[in-house]
C-alpha cells in the first residue's frame, strides 16, 4: 500500500510543485494549514469574470499535500467556483474509496490515499485553500 | 541482572496478537496495555460492573473498593504521602485543566504565569486561557540547542509577580528530562506554584513526587501502560485541602441545598460524576504491576536502546536529530528529520516494513519553531522494545533515504 501511495507520479507532482511560485499580484492569497502537522499552503489567485486566470503557491508540506498543490496549479486555469466544487467532491470521494473517475483524471494518482484516512486532509489542503479564496472572492463581489 | 524483554513482551497482548513485523515505536503517544491493566479493565466491565461512592449492594461496594484501591496502588506508585492526594481524572489534558480552574481564585492582574517553549500544547493553552481570563501574563523560559529546558534563563523568568510555574518533567519530543530542584527552589523563594507535566515520565519508573519539590503532577494512564480514558493529579495535600472545586455535579458534594452547596472534602470535590470507573481500576493494576519490575535492568536496557538508536540515526546521510544526543538526563524519546523529506512521509513508508513512528508537530508547535521546523519524526521507546526494533527502525529509513531524499 505505501508503495502505491509514494508512486513515481506523485513523487514527480510534488517535485514539480517545489518550482512552482507564489504570484506577484494576486487578486487574492488565502493561507491554510493543516492541524494535523502544521503543513501550510499560501495559495495566490488571479481572477478574470469569476475564473481563474492565473494560480501560484508556495507550498510546505508532505509528497501528497505538494503534489495536491502541482495539479491544482497545473490544472486549475479558468476554472469557476462551481468546477472546482466539482473537482474536491470528486477528490473526496475518490477518497472516500468510490470508484468515481474524477473530473481532472489527473487526481487518480491519489486513489491508493483512500485506505489511509489520516492524510487525506494532505490531499485535500490545496483544493480547500482553492475554495476558501474563491468564495471569498465571490463574496466579495456580490 | 539483564533484563528478560522476551518474558517482558509476553506481558503484553498486543504482541501476540499482531503478527510481525510488527515495531512500535510511538510509546510517547500511548504505551500498549499490559495484561494486568487489560484484565482488570474487563474484569471490572464484565463481572464487576457498577458505579462507585454510594450503592450499598456487594457488587457496587466491590466497585468501589476496586476504584479506592486504583487510587492507593497510583499514590503508592507516585510515592504520594497519601491516597487522597491523588484525583482521579480522565488525563493529563484534564488534569492540567483542572489545575488552571482551581488555581483561577491566586491570580490577578499584573502576575505572571511562567511555561516554557519545551512545552506540549495540553501545559500551554489552559495556562494561556486562564491568563486571559485574569489579565495575568504568560511567560515562557527558552530551551538550549539541543531541546531541554534552558535553566540559565530561570532567574530571569521567575520573580515576584510569578505566581504559577508549570513545567514538563519530560519532554515529549527531545526526551531531555527536567531538573525541577532548581525550579522548585526558585519558584518556592518567590510563593509561586510549581505545576508538572508528568505524562512522558511517568512510564519509565516509579518516582517519589512528595520529594520533587512540586505542588501539582499530572500524568495519564495510558502512557504507563493502563487503558485510554484514565489519569490522575496529585496535588500536595495541604494546598489540595484550600482548592475549590472545578466541576460540579453528583459525588463532589457533601449536602446540596437550592440556596446553597457544601462540598466533599479532596480528593472527592474534583470527582464530580460517574468517574471512568474501568480505565482507573486498569491504571491502578498497572500502576501496581510496574512497582513490581526491575527498574535498574529496564533504564540500563533503555539506556543502551537510546544509545543505539541515536548512534545509527547519526550516521545516516540527511538526518538531524532534534534533541540531546546524549545519554544523561533523559529518556529514549527522540525527534528527527530527514533532510528533503516530510516527516508525514518517512512515517507512512516505515509502515511499510512494520515501524510505528509518530510524525508531526507533537503538540509542542513553539518547541518546532525553536528547531526551524514544522513537523519531526518521533521514534519512543518503552521497556518492551529491544535491538530488532530499533534496526527495523534505522533499516527502514535507510530505504526512505534512498527512495525519497
Amino acid at each position: 500500500m505505501n508503495r502505491d501511495l509514494y508512486n513515481q507520479r506523485i513523487i514527480e507532482a510534488a517535485r514539480r510543485a517545489r518550482e512552482q511560485q507564489p504570484l506577484d499580484a494576486p487578486d487574492i492569497r488565502v493561507t491554510r494549514d493543516n492541524p494535523l502537522c502544521g503543513d501550510r499552503i499560501t495559495l495566490d489567485l488571479q481572477l478574470e469574470d469569476g475564473r481563474i486566470a492565473a494560480i501560484g503557491h508556495r507550498t510546505r508540506g508532505c509528497l501528497l499535500t505538494e503534489a495536491a498543490a502541482a495539479i491544482l496549479a497545473e490544472r486549475g486555469r479558468d476554472a469557476t467556483l462551481q468546477t472546482l466544487r466539482r473537482v474536491r467532491d470528486d477528490l473526496a470521494r475518490l477518497l472516500a474509496g468510490e470508484m468515481v473517475e474524477p473530473v481532472w483524471p489527473e487526481l487518480a494518482v491519489f486513489r491508493p490515499v483512500a485506505e489511509v484516512k489520516s492524510r487525506h486532509e494532505c490531499v485535500l489542503l490545496p483544493f480547500d485553500a482553492a475554495l476558501d479564496a474563491l468564495s471569498r472572492a465571490a463574496r466579495e463581489t456580490s | 541482572m539483564s533484563l528478560d524483554v522476551a518474558g517482558l513482551r509476553r506481558s503484553f497482548p498486543i504482541f501476540s496478537r499482531i503478527p510481525p513485523p510488527f515495531h512500535y515505536l510511538d510509546n510517547a503517544a500511548t504505551g500498549q496495555i499490559c495484561a494486568a491493566a487489560a484484565e482488570a479493565l474487563t474484569g471490572f466491565e464484565m463481572a464487576g460492573r457498577a458505579n462507585v461512592k454510594r450503592g450499598v449492594y456487594r457488587l457496587a461496594d466491590r466497585a468501589t473498593q476496586a476504584f479506592a484501591e486504583a487510587r492507593g496502588r497510583i499514590a503508592r506508585y507516585l510515592g504520594a504521602n497519601r491516597p487522597e492526594e491523588v484525583i482521579l481524572t480522565t488525563g493529563t489534558t484534564f488534569g492540567l485543566n483542572l489545575a488552571a480552574h482551581v488555581l483561577e481564585e491566586r491570580l490577578g492582574p499584573g502576575d505572571t504565569i511562567l511555561i516554557s517553549r519545551l512545552e506540549h500544547h495540553s501545559n500551554i493553552v489552559p495556562w494561556q486561557m486562564l491568563a486571559r481570563r485574569r489579565g495575568a501574563r504568560l511567560r515562557a523560559l527558552g530551551v538550549t540547542a539541543d531541546g531541554r529546558l534552558d535553566l540559565a534563563d530561570l532567574d530571569n523568568g521567575i520573580d515576584r509577580s510569578t505566581r504559577i510555574v508549570a513545567l514538563t518533567h519530560c519532554s515529549n519530543v527531545t526526551g531531555a528530562v527536567t531538573d525541577l530542584a532548581p525550579v522548585a527552589e526558585r519558584a518556592r523563594a518567590v510563593g509561586a506554584l510549581l505545576v508538572v507535566d508528568g505524562a512522558q515520565r511517568v512510564p519509565h519508573g516509579p518516582l517519589e513526587v512528595s520529594g520533587l519539590g512540586c505542588d501539582i503532577y499530572a500524568l495519564s494512564g495510558h502512557k504507563m501502560f493502563g487503558a485510554t480514558g484514565a489519569g490522575a493529579l496529585w496535588v500536595r495535600w495541604e494546598l489540595l485541602e484550600t482548592l475549590p472545586p472545578f466541576l460540579g455535579g453528583g459525588e463532589m458534594i457533601r449536602r446540596v441545598r437550592i440556596e446553597d452547596t457544601r462540598y466533599a472534602p479532596p480528593p472527592h470535590r474534583f470527582e464530580a460524576g460517574t468517574p471512568p470507573i474501568g480505565p482507573a481500576i486498569a491504571m491502578g493494576a498497572a500502576a501496581e504491576w510496574l512497582s513490581g519490575l526491575d527498574w535498574q535492568a529496564i533504564a540500563a536496557h533503555e539506556k543502551s536502546l537510546t544509545s543505539r538508536l541515536l548512534t545509527g540515526l547519526e550516521t545516516l546521510p540527511g538526518v538531524r536529530i532534534c534533541g540531546p544526543r546524549d545519554l544523561q538526563a533523559r529518556f529514549g524519546v527522540v525527534a528527527f528529520e530527514v533532510e528533503g523529506v516530510h516527516a508525514h512521509d518517512v512515517c507512512q513508508m516505515l509502515d511499510a516494513f512494520g515501524v510505528c513512528t509518530r510524525g508531526g508537530h507533537h503538540c509542542a508547535q513553539p518547541l518546532m519553531e525553536v528547531f526551524g521546523t514544522v513537523a519531526t519524526v518521533r521514534a519512543s521507546l518503552a521497556p518492551y522494545n529491544d535491538a530488532a526494533d530499533v534496526d527495523a527502525l534505522l533499516e527502514g529509513l535507510e530505504q526512505v533515504i534512498r527512495t525519497l531524499r
